[in-house]
């Protein structure tokens, strides 16, 4: 077993691999935290595909592919909010096209730019191909964006759960929500090549969700969401490196699986455990009244 | 004094308040009423810069109240909040304390009181057995009263409610309006848009009564009169309005 755990350390892309797995784990379920008590679950598969006519520019023009990746992920989500604002269209819709949009494109400018990029890893994500320096650019991203949730942690909450209010306190709830949306576009950033963009919004929503069936508050719920999201990309990796998966599909398979069970048995919120629950309320109540 | 001039908010062409001017001395606790649809809520959201104002102005100690909104509080309807939200009573009471803190609460935890504030205001709500639970587990008037203990520990000068006794027991409106006397007692102005006619209305010291523009500003006698109950929810509601008076 430990040989089994420890054979695939020997290779140095492994190593990468797994670490990445550990930073993307947390930050993620950090992140995804926010986006899950904001209704606004899908908002990461929008920035996830909105990334790819970013990156064939930038790489058509000879700039950082993530610096395009990350321009292009932000004005996703800023067309998202000007949609809804300026027009009676909701928010699901606003994300439908905006998704379905801006992959379109990126798909065109891949094609008539006579791009290079590799665009079965970019959808599912490659193991194989992470670097030592895609290594430190997530590390640096987890450290800026986690730093920033510490920091604001506060204004961050109170944005959240009462936006009105909190805007009728002064609070800048532009640059908060200017600031989410970067962290959320930045950890997307991070997760793409392990995850590959179109299962990225899993590990985004899956570890978070089931922490949210399990405790009562947010910072508990990230904490929790990010233990999930360690175990689920770390045994995904390894899934991937023995089984000769993609290393996306093994993490999210173990992300649904963990929420399968969260579901189903959580003490306060699972489906099965809640009738177990009421079952014995009610028996207890029959004894009762039995002896009255 | 809080001075409303001349505010009137349209969307998108539509016009929702028209042209509304009033002014409120401190230690004034004052009820907005009028139909659905008289843009009681849109009024409150334009003075506060929640909603853009089409023309206006409003003054607090004769400068914007904008740049001084560290001095407002403002609950909103229940329903606006999700209620399902991973906080506990004790964590939502400690947002009002949000702009209070500043950086060095990380390094020094002293620096605020807020702990022993949120506390008070928890006790005064009735609410300090409860501060563990999970706000989505609470009554609909427990859910109130913890909105009422944000405001108090906000420790705000303006404080506005929207429709605070939608919805709750007896109970917690004689907390609310037990709490509401106290603020006005130091000197607060409070605003309350209300849908009831009732005799609750003499606990307020005036009476703003709108349907789009305000039609009638005084005490109850002055407000609640035949032709202006006409004039705001239309002939329907005379027979009601008969026997109030």
């Amino acid at each position: 077993m430990l040989n089994w755990l420890i054979e695939p350390l020997g290779f140095e892309f492994m190593r990468n691999a797994i670490a990445i797995g550990v930073l993307i784990g947390i930050l993620s379920a950090v992140v995804g935290s926010y986006l899950i008590v904001q209704h606004m679950g899908l908002l990461g598969d929008v920035v996830a595909h909105a990334v790819l006519p970013g990156l064939a520019i930038a790489f058509y023009i000879g700039m950082d592919i993530f610096l395009g990746a990350f321009i292009a992920g932000t004005i996703s989500t800023f067309v998202v909010a000007w949609v809804q604002t300026h027009s009676k269209i909701k928010v699901d819709t606003a994300m439908a096209l905006v998704f379905s949009g801006f992959l379109a494109l990126g798909v065109m400018l891949i094609t008539t730019l006579k791009s290079k990029l590799d665009l079965h890893s970019f959808l599912f994500g490659d193991i194989l191909g992470v670097t030592t320096a895609d290594l430190w650019r997530t590390l640096i991203i987890a450290i800026a964006v986690l730093s920033c949730v510490i920091i604001f942690y506060r204004e961050l909450i109170f944005y959240c759960f009462d936006p009105l209010a909190s805007k009728a306190m002064g609070l800048p709830i532009h640059c908060i929500h200017f600031g989410l949306m970067a962290g959320i576009t930045l950890t997307i950033i991070a997760s793409m090549q392990s995850v590959g963009v179109v299962l990225v919004v899993s590990l985004l929503t899956g570890p978070a969700a089931t922490a949210y069936l399990l405790v009562r508050e947010l910072h508990l719920m990230m904490g929790l969401g990010a233990v999930i999201g360690v175990i689920a990309s770390v045994s995904g990796m390894y899934v991937s490196y023995y089984q000769n998966v993609p290393s996306g599909s093994a993490i999210v398979l173990i992300i649904s699986g963990f929420f399968l069970l969260a579901l189903l048995f959580s003490p306060s919120q699972g489906i099965l455990t809640k009738r177990a629950v009421t079952r014995r309320a009610k028996t207890l109540l029959t004894k009762i009244n039995f002896k009255d | 004094m809080l001075e409303v001039e001349h505010l009137a908010v349209s969307y998108h062409d539509v016009s929702a308040v028209e042209d509304v001017s009033f002014a409120i001395a401190s230690g004034q606790m004052v009820a907005v009423i009028g139909p659905n649809g008289a843009g009681k809520s849109t009024i409150f959201k334009a003075i506060l810069g929640l909603v853009p104002a089409s023309s206006g102005h409003v003054r607090y100690r004769s400068r914007s109240l904008h740049r001084q909104l560290r001095t407002v509080a403002y609950v909103p309807q229940r329903s606006q909040v999700d209620w399902d939200f991973p906080v506990t009573v004790w964590g939502a009471v400690m947002m009002a304390r949000t702009r209070h803190r500043n950086w060095l609460g990380w390094i020094k935890k002293s620096g605020c009181h807020c702990e022993s504030i949120v506390k008070a205001a928890l006790k005064r709500v009735g609410m300090w057995d409860l501060r563990d639970r999970q706000i989505g587990e609470l009554s609909g008037g427990q859910q109130q009263r913890v909105f009422l203990a944000r405001a108090i520990a906000q420790e705000a000068e303006l404080l506005f409610f929207d429709e605070p006794f939608v919805g709750v027991d007896k109970k917690t409106e004689a907390v609310i309006f037990d709490v509401f006397a106290e603020l006005k007692s130091q000197s607060k102005i409070l605003l309350v848009i209300t849908h009831d006619l009732g005799s609750n209305l003499d606990n307020y010291d005036r009476l703003l009564l709108m349907n789009k523009e305000l039609i009638a500003d005084g005490d109850r006698d002055a407000v609640i009169t035949n032709q202006n109950i006409k004039r705001a929810y239309g002939d329907s509601v005379i027979l009601m309005q008969k026997e109030l008076i």
